[in-house]
């Protein structure tokens, strides 16, 4: 294969992963993101002219016809190049950025303010997604947000512990998550889908294995999808079921609607209708619970969840019986 | 000055003996004693070589992530080792590498560029040097034992408080930097008095080299910049080490604050960096044009213009924090605004190539140059891009800052560096370095940079962030990667032939051309241990090229200084601005005194640092042994003087006040001290405005208002007392021991107003783990103090002085660096009541 083929073939594969990737500044997908693109892209082309244009002076300077050498050796080229041009690029740039800016952040009050406000809070090393709800209530998940498409969604960020920070790059910028602040990020998705989200923030150990994915739905399915994870879960008396309570999980996991009650993981009540496990580590399928509850450590390294290499074969299989029935 | 009277400075021929005298005075010890060397080309080259050396460790770090990021989900490193890789890797390359290498070369180069003999305070950089090359490779041996930090070269806290980072591996990059602060500001101490005062005669500030005024403006960004970190890397042990909550946001903390400090340093060291760089190649520039610098003023201007808008850049890293719009417009503002110098110093440059007469040689110097051109014009632009606030928020923590940062600090400042060492070299080498391996490493090195860093801006675009160790194949961040990892290891394929070339060819020493490259400035006089033979008189900016005749009379000692008449090293001080000859300095030789004392200093926060406090403590007392073991053969008065320097000037080898270069490097410390005081002041507003709450709740523990009344009139007579001493001071040959009386007062005076303030607070009940409020009046008290105990011991030194008999009306250095710093630590001190026993009233019925 020639260079020029393996360039081009290497541009196409960009071009590719930048408009399919789920987790791609380059994609758009969200009212934010589609004018920091169209910033972006202005910035990638001017800058580009820019470098060509004072890359072109040195040459010229460097081997030049001696005409076009004396005219760039002139005192009046270091003002008008050093001070001038870049005074009038940056002022222009400038005012575009804070149009960009202004734009963004939905207002507070009036008709635009949000009816829609989940609360993501940042933990080492996941995510805990809780709606709340108009009428006060909370309804919580995990590793995973929904929003209606079309809708202004508000996002209240929080931290337990360290500093995150939640990027959502199809959506929006990023934001951080800091112990003892509410930063508020507001979503406006253009259409269905799911895109991938993942902390900014280095957040320690294993702050590579932390991410989520964020789904746009139709407004009708977004609030029957919201009915149902209020909802609690209908586990029954399985094996599985006692097997979970008997191995000390419900310690630190809540499924509601059993006597599981804790708070320091995630909230398992509806597990099965989550797309990963882990915060986007694994496979969220019968092999990658099996994966987890054997192997944990070694999938995501430093997980604060014990380790659960004491059930047996049958115990555990029963236990990811009675996980993917979690709907 | 005509040329006429130029020749006869100093009659020639000079007398046999005196070359033979110089060369003994300035000999380079040699054999075991080869470590108490202080001459500043053997502790240059030591300095530079040993940051050479972390910049090799630094980017093997680098090749090991690059290997463990080539694919996906690769196993070649695990998370743990991993997070301590990349921390390692960007510490080691700012604080290790970076500053350190361009404080060696303003020690190497400044002197030579000034034809002065030495730096001012040749002990004081050998310190500073020893103590960097102990304590950073302690540092970074912690790798090897799993006890490196991992919380990333910027340690935000609460990650990196002990409820998170349990281990010694964070106290360990607390460590680390404490030696950068010190052989930091021990750097701008000898660069500030150096540059204002060594100048040859005749160099008035407007013919200064402008690689001085970029290492004038980095020693002042220091004194401002670094105070910063300092007191964060306080704040930080304090909490991990005693839980004094300046971090902790359930007891009024605020993990931003620390954010605030460090980036209040972090964005100005970005520049700290360029600015000596960037001087580099406006030295490099007009040699390889042979022409005057095109617009030298402005290229002044620009170099100060940037060192002041760099300290109104820092919240653009904090963009993503949350901060307020207006702050994020006014930054973002700022941000761009910094483009303009760099703008002026890029046109310059290419102004002074368009001036040239000749076709440019592209030799390994010039190629290094243009490489850094073309680099850092792209890390410029994308800087332009991120300083845009919607950009940044996508672009923030990505690869995409990675590349921006690399572009602008592999661009800033390493190709810049090893165009320097290329030109350099024939001033302490016996030959050249090789031409055609020069080529192969600046090729190299520019290919495998672009190879490496420009994909990145694609990768962090597609979503990659920053300090990851894995990533999955689904994300399509492979290829990117593979060709990421294959540019890196060209890099080092390049460095390797450097280091080739420098074992085949670089000896140190005298011999080979003098000035192989035609350059207009002094540093490539014909020198020798001593530096040049006499200081030559200087008339133009370019006095080699305006004076071709000047080498030879030069080293036929036709100038200024050409012999020793005190029979000791020395060098001549002129006058800050116009650089009139005012004393000749007697200066220190070799000695194992400060080698001991930079020994026991590192000792000292190494043992800290692993809990062994009894040790520790032995060795810092040892550290300020060696350090007056040091100091008491440096004042050695006035009685060799005045002395014949030629051109029919009598000099004195002895002055105080004002006049001494030791007086002011004590007003560069106090500045130094005045910024660090200053940042405490942001941190108790900036957490008083986070956290109104924990002062409220603090307000009862004040004590009355009677107390530091009390403490602040025993201070104000601890300054009279001081101030009796000095003119209580007899005249040579007699023991003023009254004025020993006076001092002794003077310490106690100021140590009981300041234990009444600690007193006060401490009886009232208030615990500095209490909450903020609380820590921060324990804080404050605790920057007085430890000014306290220096004061402390120099009181005791002076009165020691005295009663050797060497301190007197006349011999007063000591006593007056003395004064200094007690009038210092006064007015801090009061400051520091007004702020403790006033804001909390003031604000008490507001609130």
């Amino acid at each position: 294969m020639s260079a020029g083929r393996g360039l081009a073939g290497l541009g196409m594969a960009l071009f590719l992963i930048a408009c399919q990737g789920q987790q791609s500044a380059l994609s758009g997908g969200g009212a934010e993101s589609d004018r920091t693109l169209a910033l972006t892209v202005l910035l990638g082309v001017g800058g580009a002219i820019i470098f060509l244009l004072v890359a072109g002076a040195l040459l010229v300077a460097l081997r030049g016809p001696r005409r076009w050498r004396s005219f760039l050796s002139a005192h009046t080229l270091v003002v008008h190049g050093g001070i001038t041009f870049p005074a009038v690029v940056l002022s222009l740039l400038m005012i575009y950025s804070f149009a960009v800016l202004r734009a963004g952040p939905v207002p507070e009050s009036g008709p635009d303010k949000p009816s829609h406000v989940i609360r993501v809070e940042g933990l080492q090393w996941w995510w805990r997604v809780t709606y709340l709800q108009p009428d006060g209530s909370e309804i919580e998940t995990a590793n995973e947000i929904r929003i209606p498409v079309g809708e202004p969604v508000r996002l209240e960020l929080i931290s337990a512990d360290v500093i995150h920070s939640l990027w959502i790059p199809a959506y929006a910028g990023k934001l951080d998550m800091i112990p003892g602040h509410t930063n508020t990020l507001t979503l406006l998705a253009s259409e269905p889908g799911t895109v991938r989200g993942q902390c900014a923030e280095y957040c320690g150990g294993a702050h590579a294995l932390m991410a989520l994915s964020v789904t746009a739905m139709l407004p009708p399915s977004y609030e029957r999808w919201l009915a149902g994870q209020a909802e609690p879960s209908q586990p029954g008396e399985t094996t599985g079921h006692r097997a979970f309570l008997s191995a000390g999980c419900g310690g630190c996991h809540t499924i509601r609607g059993s006597p599981a009650r804790g708070r320091v993981g995630p909230d398992l009540t509806h597990l099965a209708s989550r797309p990963s496990l882990g915060a986007g580590t694994l496979e969220n399928d019968a092999a990658g619970l099996a994966r987890w509850l054997d192997d944990h450590h070694q999938v995501k390294p430093d997980n604060l969840m014990p380790d659960y290499d004491f059930l047996t074969a049958s115990e555990q299989a029963e236990i990811v019986t009675y996980l993917s029935e979690l709907e | 000055m005509t040329d006429k009277d130029r020749q006869t400075i100093s009659p020639v021929p000079r007398p046999a003996g005196e070359e033979e005298d110089l060369l003994r005075i300035w000999a380079t010890p040699k054999g075991w004693r080869l470590p108490t060397a202080v001459n500043n080309t053997v502790i240059g080259l030591l300095y530079l070589g040993a940051a050479f050396l972390f910049f090799v460790l630094a980017g093997i770090l680098a090749l090991i992530m690059r290997t463990q990021l080539a694919v996906p989900g690769n196993d070649f490193v695990n998370q743990d080792l991993y997070n301590q890789l990349f921390t390692m890797h960007g510490t080691t390359m700012m604080f290790l590498f970076a500053v350190p290498a361009m404080e060696a070369l303003g020690v190497l180069l400044l002197p030579q560029m000034l034809a002065a003999r030495d730096l001012p305070f040749p002990r004081l950089s050998a310190f500073a040097v020893w103590a960097y090359i102990v304590g950073g490779s302690v540092f970074f041996l912690t790798i090897f034992f799993d006890l490196a930090p991992q919380g990333g070269w910027f340690m935000y806290p609460p990650l990196t408080l002990t409820e998170f980072q349990p281990g010694d591996n964070a106290d360990f990059w607390l460590l680390g930097i404490g030696f950068i602060e010190i052989s930091a500001i021990a750097g701008a101490i000898e660069i500030i008095v150096g540059v204002f005062r060594t100048r040859p005669p005749g160099m008035s500030l407007d013919k200064l080299p402008i690689f001085g005024w970029a290492m004038l403006i980095f020693a002042g960004m220091i004194m401002v910049a670094f105070p910063a970190v300092i007191l964060a890397t306080m704040l930080l042990e304090i909490e991990r080490a005693f839980d004094w909550p300046f971090f902790t946001a359930e007891l009024g903390g605020d993990p931003l604050l620390w954010q605030h400090l460090f980036w209040f340093f972090g964005h100005p060291e970005v520049y700290i960096i360029f600015l000596p760089a960037a001087g580099l190649v406006s030295m490099i520039v007009p040699t390889i044009a042979r022409k005057p610098l095109v617009g030298y003023n402005l290229i002044v201007v620009a170099i100060a213009a940037t060192g002041f808008f760099s300290f109104g850049l820092w919240v653009h890293h904090m963009f993503t924090t949350g901060i307020p719009a207006l702050s994020l417009a006014f930054f973002s503002a700022a941000s761009m605004a910094v483009a303009i110098p760099s703008g002026i110093q890029f046109f310059s440059w290419i102004a002074t190539f368009a001036a040239s007469n000749r076709k440019i040689q592209f030799t390994t110097p010039s190629l290094f140059v243009l490489g850094m051109l073309a680099i850092f014009l792209i890390g410029g632009l994308t800087g332009v891009m991120v300083a845009m606030v919607p950009f940044n928020w996508q672009a923030h923590d990505t690869y995409f800052i990675v590349a921006h940062m690399h572009y602008v600090l592999v661009g800033g400042m390493v190709f810049p560096l090893f165009a320097g060492f290329y030109y350099w070299v024939p001033i302490l080498a016996k030959r050249q370095l090789s031409e055609r391996l020069g080529r192969w490493a600046f090729w190299l090195m520019f290919i495998g940079f672009n190879v490496a860093f420009l994909p990145m801006h694609f990768t962090g675009l597609l979503g990659m962030p920053r300090r990851v160790w894995t990533y999955s194949e689904a994300m399509g961040w492979g290829p990117l990667n593979l060709v990421s990892t294959l540019g890196a290891f060209t890099i080092a394929a390049g460095v390797l032939v450097f280091i080739v070339d420098l074992a085949r060819n670089f000896r140190v020493g005298e011999g080979g051309k003098d000035n192989p490259f035609g350059a207009g400035t002094l540093e490539f006089l014909p020198q020798d241990v001593y530096s040049t033979r006499s200081i030559p008189h200087v008339s133009s900016r370019y006095p080699l090229w305006d004076d071709p005749d000047l080498p030879r009379a030069v080293a036929a000692g036709e100038h200024y200084l050409p012999n020793a008449p005190t029979g000791g090293r020395e060098t001549l001080i002129t006058s800050p601005i116009h650089a009139r000859p005012q004393y000749v300095i007697q200066m220190p030789g070799p000695s194992w005194s400060h080698v001991l004392a930079a020994v026991f200093t590192a000792a000292f926060f190494l043992l800290l640092t692993v809990k062994l406090v009894t040790p520790a403590l032995i060795c810092g007392a040892l550290a300020i042994l060696s350090c007056l073991v040091w100091v008491w053969g440096i004042d050695k008065g006035p009685d060799k003087g005045p002395i014949d320097i030629g051109g029919g000037l009598h000099l004195p080898v002895y002055v105080t006040g004002p006049m001494a270069h030791g007086w002011w490097a004590m007003i560069v410390l106090m500045i130094v001290a005045g910024s660090l005081f200053f940042a405490y002041l942001f941190s108790y507003l900036y957490l008083w405005t986070v956290s109104p709450d924990a002062w409220h709740a603090g307000r009862p523990y004040l004590p009355g208002a009677l107390r530091p009344f009390l403490s602040a009139l025993l201070l104000i007579s601890s300054a009279g007392m001081i101030w009796g001493a000095r003119h209580r001071l007899k005249i040579p040959g007699h023991r003023s021991l009254v004025s020993a009386g006076f001092i002794l007062l003077a310490a106690l005076f100021a140590g009981t107003g300041l234990g009444l303030e600690f007193q006060g607070h401490w009886g009232q009940g208030l615990r500095p783990q209490s909450s903020s409020y609380a820590a921060m009046v324990y804080l404050g008290i605790i920057l007085s103090a430890q000014i306290m105990l220096a004061i402390l011991i120099m009181c005791f030194y002076c009165i020691a002085r005295i009663l050797a008999g060497k301190l007197d009306r006349i011999r007063v250095a000591s006593l007056e660096n003395t004064s200094l710093l007690l009038y210092y630590l006064v007015g801090q001190a009061l400051l520091g009541l007004l702020l403790i026993h006033g804001f909390p009233r003031i604000m008490g019925p507001l609130a």
